[in-house]
Formats: C-alpha cells, structure tokens, sequence
C-alpha cells in the first residue's frame, strides 16, 4: 500500500457539493425545457383562441325577415324567360332592386332599405330563378343585413342605427346562421356578399401549378446530383448555388418572375398560371434539398445490392433508391409547399393583389390567393370586414393544416423499415 | 517475391487476372496480383484487415466502378473475355458474377419479390409460373425454401440475420450466375447460422465458381479448395487450401496462420 495520493473520499463535503450542484443544473435545464414548451404552447392557445373567437363569426351574417309582396307590386316577368341564360338580366330589368327595396322600407318602416344589403335583391332573384310560382303571391324573405347592421348585432353599438337594430331584434326580425355565399363567392366591396372561395380556388390552382413544375424538376435534380453527377468543383458550386436560392428573400423571385414570365414571356398576368411559376421557382431548391438529404439516408448496401443482381443505374434509383426516398422528399416537399402557399410578397409584383370580383375559370384568369385575400381585407374600411379577415385566416390555417397532416400521413404510409 | 507459375495456374480457370493494380485516387490498394479462379472450386481470400482481399474481390464484377476516385489496371478474364474491355456490358456482367454481402442487405421488400427481383430485370422468366418456379428453385437452392414457403409475402428484412444472409445468396443465385462472389458473408453471423452458410458452400460448389473473402482461417480451412493469403495489397501466396495451411511457403504465410499477427 504504497499510493502516492490519499483515495478519493466519495463521502466527503466537497463531493457532496458537487452532486448537489449537479442536481440542480439537471433541475433548471428540466424547468428551462418545460417553461419554453409551455410558452409556446400557450401562445399557441392564444392564437387558436382569438382566431376561432374572432373568425368563427365571419362564418355567420346576420338576416333581416322581409316580406316581398309580388302581386301588390308592379312587375312584369315573363315566366317562360326565367329559364334562359339571360334571365338575371332579365330579372334586374324588371327593377327588382327597387321593389326588394320598397318591401323593405315597408317592412320595416323609414329607412328600411338601408337596412339590408343592397345585394339583397339577388337573393330574391336567385330564389324566383328556382321558383318562380313565388311571383303569383307573397313571401317572407331572409334578406343579408347591412354591413353596418351586422356588425351591430353582432358586437353591439351606440346611436341611432344601433337603436333600430335593437327593436329590430326585439320584434324578432333578425337571424344569425351560416353564412353560405361566403363559400361560394369571390371577393367584393359589399362584407354581405365578399366571399373567400376565389381566392381558395386561386391559391388551390396557383399551388398545383407549383407542385406539377417544382416536384419533378426538383427530384430529378436532386437524384442526379446525387446519383450521376461526379463530385467536383461544378457540382460543388451548383449546390451552393440551389442552398443560396433557398435563402434569397421571396420578393425577389417575384421581380424575376415579372421581368421572365410577363415582360418577356407574356403569359396572363395576376394569373395562377404565373403566380404557381414564381412559387415554383421559389420552391424548387427547398424541394432540392430535401429531396437529396433523403436520398442520402438510403443505405449504400441498398444500392450495392441491386448494383450486385445486375440492376442498371436507372433501376437502381427508380427501383430502390427513389422508393426508399420518397418519405422524405415528400415531407419535404409539402412543406415546401405550405410554405410556398402562405407567399403573399412575390406574387404582388405579377400582379395577383388586385381586387378580382370573380372566381377564376381556368389557370389563365385573373385571381387572388389566400393570404393576399387575407390582406387585402384587412385593408379595407368597412368594418364588416374585419371578422372576413380573421374567417379567411382560419381557412388559410385549415388548409395548412390539412397539407401538414397529408404530410404525415404520407410520411407514415411509405415509409419502409430495415 | 518468388512464386511459381504453377501456383497461378489451373486447368480449365473461370477468371483469370493478371497483373491487377488498383488505386483509390492516389493511393494503391492491390499491386501486382496474378490470379486464377476455379470453376468447380471455392477459392478463400485471407488475410489481415485492410490488406485489399475485398478490394480485389470488388474488381472481379467491377463493383469499384461506383467507387469515386477507383481505378483499375491489368486483365481480368471471365471465360476469357476482358471484364474491363469497352465492349463488356457491367451489367450483364454482374448478373454473371453474383455478389453476397458482408452486411445482409435484403431490399425492404418481401421475401417473394427480393429473390424475383435479378430475374425479373433481366427477363429471365416471361410467365408468373416461370417466376414461382425460380423463386423455389434459388430459395430451395440456398436452404431457405422450407423455412419460408408459407411466408414468402413478408418482408425480408423481418427475417433473422442468417436467414436474410440465406435470402441475399438465393438472391444471388436466382439470375444463375457463374460465379458467386461471397465479402466476409458469415462475419455479421451468430456461429450456428455461420455453419449453415458454410454448410451451404459446400452444396453449391460445382454449380458455381465460388469466392470467399473471409477473416476466418478456419472457416477458409473448412470451405475452401484453394486459398490466397494477401498482405499489405499483394498476393504472398496462392495455392491448395491443404498446402497453405499444412506447409506454407512463405514465411509470411506461416507466421499469419500460425497467428503471429493479423
């Protein structure tokens, strides 16, 4: 027992400092992770809370009950028109506008016609273009409510019109439901007749012009840089090109895609056609680089097996490789893609924030996208839109969220185990 | 160096290489190799890690093509064809010269499918019934078949580690090669499965030229009609397996068998 040192004492004060310093480190690091997970998830909440709490009433509108007497009044409709193409024109030339008008003054006393929605006529239109026995009698209507008297009944007010809406309700004249033509419409000054399925319909398109360019230009790329190309100074500089694309600001891509696309090429401006073509170049070296890291994790024993059977190179991406891939590039993809269809600031500059009425017919009309929707109405003056842009945020987030979960559930179906 | 031709040479040889270098970029892996492979026998590459004994086997089906920076220099004759000549078709060629693994590395597909895949991509059975029989054939072939008959729908990979490194030889054995390349097959291997391959070995000699590179002398003692001993990227030594082992001639040899190093 010759030990130059005297052991260790395991049981001594100095040691007993240290595992109690250990400890609480172990402690604070615990309650550091826990506090960030709960602060997220609490702005979270909040998040969720107010969106839901502001737009869940975009999704409604307020209904004022008028009686439309059509006898009483003086208009003439020839019945068997009612039926043509033209028929709305037919309808409005009759001067339904005034006599929904009058009913409503009628109805509900001086005034009343500023009551409702001065689209509200269209309703009675649509509902004669359906029925048109109703103009041998009389019929109580739900006709949309002014802007100003929505928002009333909704949250309350001061002066006058807030005192009219009040006896209104009182005499049971006002229903709240869902609002359907906000579905089914585009967008519009009038919050009574605004709808988002334009702008859902633009961005549905815009994406899937993104998709059908990007995706496969995106793979291809990603599978010869890693499958074919030689390691060199070229390739070297091409994939710090695609990780610099990735990172330029999207604005830019869209004055590129305005000088290429519209200048020179000529395409349809303010289109999905041009917008999905900004938002595939923006997309494109995000779904390059994932595609390749997927590409990378295929095990080389993969390959060196099918290579060993006598497959060719191209039988080995597209039998082996690319399957096993595929997980991941289509996470990353998607991703790529939520992103590319919450873009609002390349797609100014081709044009796609003007106010477009109509829902877009083809890939070359003039349309919107989601979140310029969402700006544009928050932009707005009249307060009816207020509660339209929190609505239209939840359908942008809905939307985002079912892509996230089609990720997943991709993610979960393709993926191989060995 | 001193060795004999009659050492290289063997009546009726499937490959033949001479001369082989291979360099990895600048750095050379095999120097100077001379070497003959048997049609009816299995021939044993020993020898301490890193001396190119895989190396060298990867060049007799030229899977260091996909090697970045690999390069290969002398004649490899399969049947007296040149393996590197441009008219060789790599492919056609590694479905002639089979490969097994030393990781199994079944595809993550079913059983049925990893042994259908190398018939299937070169063509060779037309009808369903063909493929079956094929399928049977190569599984019964590397001793699987009963094991795996009523499960051929399940994924090779949830097979155990023996079975699989059976499933990769009926793989290789399915496009009927005529020579079977085997890297360390049974060194991912518990002792009982490593019996069956060996087991294996033996019943597939004579139907396919067979090389093992092992790092198992005795296993090289058990399977092998022939061996090579390398070190440091050249062939020291290279005859019976029986002579190699009971009377080496290189002092080299005999200080590596005998465990001097390695």
């Amino acid at each position: 027992m010759n030990r130059a040192t005297s052991p260790t004492d395991w049981k001594g004060n100095v040691m007993q400092t240290r595992i109690a310093k250990r400890y609480a480190a172990e402690r604070r690091f615990k309650l550091f992770g826990l506090g960030a997970v709960l602060l997220s998830g609490a702005f979270l909440a909040f998040l969720l809370f107010v969106m839901v709490g502001n737009g869940a009433r975009g999704f409604t509108y307020t209904h004022v009950a008028v009686p439309v007497d059509f006898k009483a009044m003086p208009l003439t409709i020839d019945a068997a028109r009612l039926g043509d193409p033209d028929a709305d024109q037919v309808i409005a030339n009759a001067g339904l506008a005034d006599i929904v008008a009058f009913a409503a003054d009628e109805a509900l006393g001086d005034g009343g016609s500023a009551l409702i929605s001065e689209n509200a006529w269209k309703e009675v239109r649509s509902a004669i273009k359906d029925d048109p026995e109703l103009l041998r009698g009389k019929t109580l209507f739900e006709l949309p409510a002014a802007s100003a008297v929505d928002v009333i009944a909704k949250d309350g007010g001061k002066g006058e019109l807030a005192a009219r809406v009040d006896a209104l309700a009182k005499d049971g004249k006002l229903s709240t439901g869902i609002h359907w033509p906000f579905f089914k419409n585009a967008d519009a000054t009038d919050p009574a007749v605004a709808g988002i399925w334009g702008a859902l319909k633009g961005s549905v398109l815009t994406i899937f012009i993104a998709f059908i360019i990007a995706f496969p230009t995106g793979v291809l790329a990603a599978l010869y840089l890693e499958e074919y190309a030689a390691k060199n100074r070229w390739t070297d500089l091409i994939e710090v090109s695609i990780n610099n694309l990735a990172a330029v600001p999207s604005i830019i891509f869209g004055l590129l895609a305005l000088a290429v696309f519209i200048n020179w090429f000529g395409l349809c401006q303010a289109s999905p056609l041009v917008g999905g073509l900004t938002l595939a170049l923006m997309t494109m070296p995000v779904i390059v680089i994932a595609s390749r890291n997927a590409i990378k994790a295929v095990p080389p024993s993969i390959r060196d097996a099918a290579l060993g059977v006598g497959a060719s190179p191209v039988q080995v991406v597209f039998h082996h490789v690319l399957p096993l891939a595929l997980p991941g590039i289509l996470t990353g993809t998607i991703i790529g893609m939520a992103r590319a269809l919450g873009e609002t600031a390349p797609l100014l500059l081709v044009g796609m924030r003007a106010f477009i009425g109509d829902v877009p017919g083809g890939i070359c009309s003039p349309s919107t996208v989601l979140p310029m929707q969402i700006f544009l109405w928050s932009d707005e003056v009249d307060r009816g839109f207020v509660e339209k842009t929190s609505a239209a945020i939840i359908v942008l987030l809905i939307v985002l969220l079912s892509m996230n979960a089609l990720a997943i559930y991709l993610r979960n179906k393709f993926e191989k185990r060995w | 160096m001193t060795m004999t031709q009659e050492d290289l040479t063997i009546a009726d040889p499937k490959m033949t290489a001479r001369g082989i270098d291979v360099f990895y970029g600048q750095k050379q892996a095999i120097n100077n190799v001379s070497i003959d492979v048997g049609t009816d026998l299995v021939t044993a590459f020993i020898g301490p890690s890193g001396c190119g004994k895989s190396t060298f086997l990867r060049s007799l089906n030229r899977m260091n093509d996909t090697v970045a920076g690999a390069r290969v220099t002398g004649t490899i004759l399969l049947d007296g064809e040149d393996i590197y000549a441009p008219s060789m078709d790599v492919v056609q060629l590694r479905a002639r010269v089979g490969m097994v693994f030393q990781k199994p590395n079944p595809f993550p597909k079913s059983i049925y499918d990893n042994v259908a895949y190398g018939p299937r991509i070169h063509g060779l059975a037309p009808t369903k019934a063909d493929l079956d029989g094929v399928v049977e054939r190569a599984l019964t072939r590397a001793g699987l078949w009963d094991e795996v008959k009523d499960r051929l729908g399940e994924s090779g990979t949830a097979l155990s580690g023996g079975q699989q490194q059976r499933l990769c030889i009926a793989r290789a054995i399915a496009v009927d090669p005529e020579v079977i390349l085997m890297d360390e097959p049974c060194s991912a291997l518990d002792p009982i499965a490593t019996a069956k391959i060996e087991e294996l070995i033996h019943e597939l000699r004579g139907k396919f030229a067979i090389v093992i590179v092992t790092h198992n002398m005795q296993q090289a003692a058990r399977v092998s009609q022939r061996t090579a001993f390398f070190h440091l990227g050249t062939l020291v030594e290279y005859g019976k397996t029986t002579d190699i082992f009971t009377n080496p001639k290189q002092e080299r040899t005999k200080d590596y068998i005998t465990g001097r190093y390695g």
